[in-house]
């Protein structure tokens, strides 16, 4: 494995960056909310980490597609790396809600359709993580995960669309939703450009991560090749 | 929240969302640091064993 190379760490230090910039506009530039107070501020991460969980299994569907049309490791191993991302942002996500939900809807936990269509989201790529491990032959590993990913990412249309076609207390900030929902609001000029940029600053953060945990998986399977071609000398 | 004349008191809540978030995201990428930092420590020993094999 070589050194980083200079796109990387040229992503990576305007991905610090962006990320200084986005926690400065969430905390000192975005306006106390006028209800419910600073907790409101989770929302601007907590958004912005639910659109990396599903921009990385789209692009582990779409890794996954390309592996069982090309045949080519790489597209495993960029599946691999982005649903891994996916599984921590999501967890993200949820455990974010749970602590907005705690003083807004007086409770850490109900069994709304968003909440149960995350969760599910979740485990399914949890169990995609899982039963990789149980499949020594690389190949048909490869294949499975590709299968899966394809299949597995039916969960994240419906987790988006659930606010918007189940009776849910679950706010919908862009877009209209339910009137019933508990925890809504109009964002403020000043707080639209903290949620864009905060937005823009978890897409980057996703494609650097990606990046890095890439060329770990490459980095992994050349040492089982390694270790292979030791044993066997 | 009705009648409220000032936004709520949530301050804790905020930090504590945010000690998760950020909590999270830096664990991750200690992790990916530390898993790479191994690798290359295991590669550079199975590069050291192939050479002694060969001598």
């Amino acid at each position: 494995m070589g050194p980083m190379p200079k796109g990387l760490k040229l992503l990576t230090g305007l991905t610090a960056l962006f990320f200084a910039l986005a926690l400065y506009l969430v905390f000192f530039y975005a306006p106390r909310e006028a209800v419910m107070g600073d907790v409101q501020r989770v929302f601007y991460f907590h958004v912005a980490a639910g659109w990396v969980g599903a921009l990385a299994f789209l692009v582990t569907a779409i890794a996954g597609g390309l592996y069982l049309a090309r045949g080519e490791r790489r597209w495993d191993q960029l599946a691999l790396a982005s649903v891994e991302i996916g599984v921590i942002f999501t967890a993200v996500n949820i455990i974010s809600g749970s602590i907005w939900a705690r003083p807004i809807w007086n409770t850490w936990w109900t069994w709304d359709p968003r909440l149960v269509t995350a969760t599910i989201m979740e485990l399914i790529y949890v169990a995609y993580l899982m039963l990789r491990q149980g499949i020594e032959d690389p190949d048909r590993r490869a294949r499975f995960g590709a299968v899966y990913g394809i299949v597995g990412f039916i969960s994240v249309p419906i987790t988006f669309l659930s606010i918007r076609i189940f009776r849910t207390i679950h706010p919908v900030v862009v877009g209209s939703g339910d009137p019933t929902a508990e925890g809504a609001f109009d964002m403020t000029p000043k707080m639209l450009q903290a949620f864009m940029f905060s937005l823009l600053t978890f897409t980057f953060l996703y494609a650097t991560l990606l990046w890095h945990r890439f060329r770990l998986q490459q980095l992994a399977e050349k040492v089982e090749q390694w270790k292979m071609k030791v044993l066997s000398g | 929240m009705f009648l409220q004349e000032a936004p709520a008191e949530t301050l804790d809540f905020m930090i504590f969302g945010y000690t998760v978030i950020l909590g999270s995201i830096a664990l991750f990428v200690l992790s990916i640091w530390l898993r790479f930092r191994r690798l290359q420590r295991d590669l550079e020993a199975l590069r050291a064993v192939e050479d002694k094999l060969e001598s």
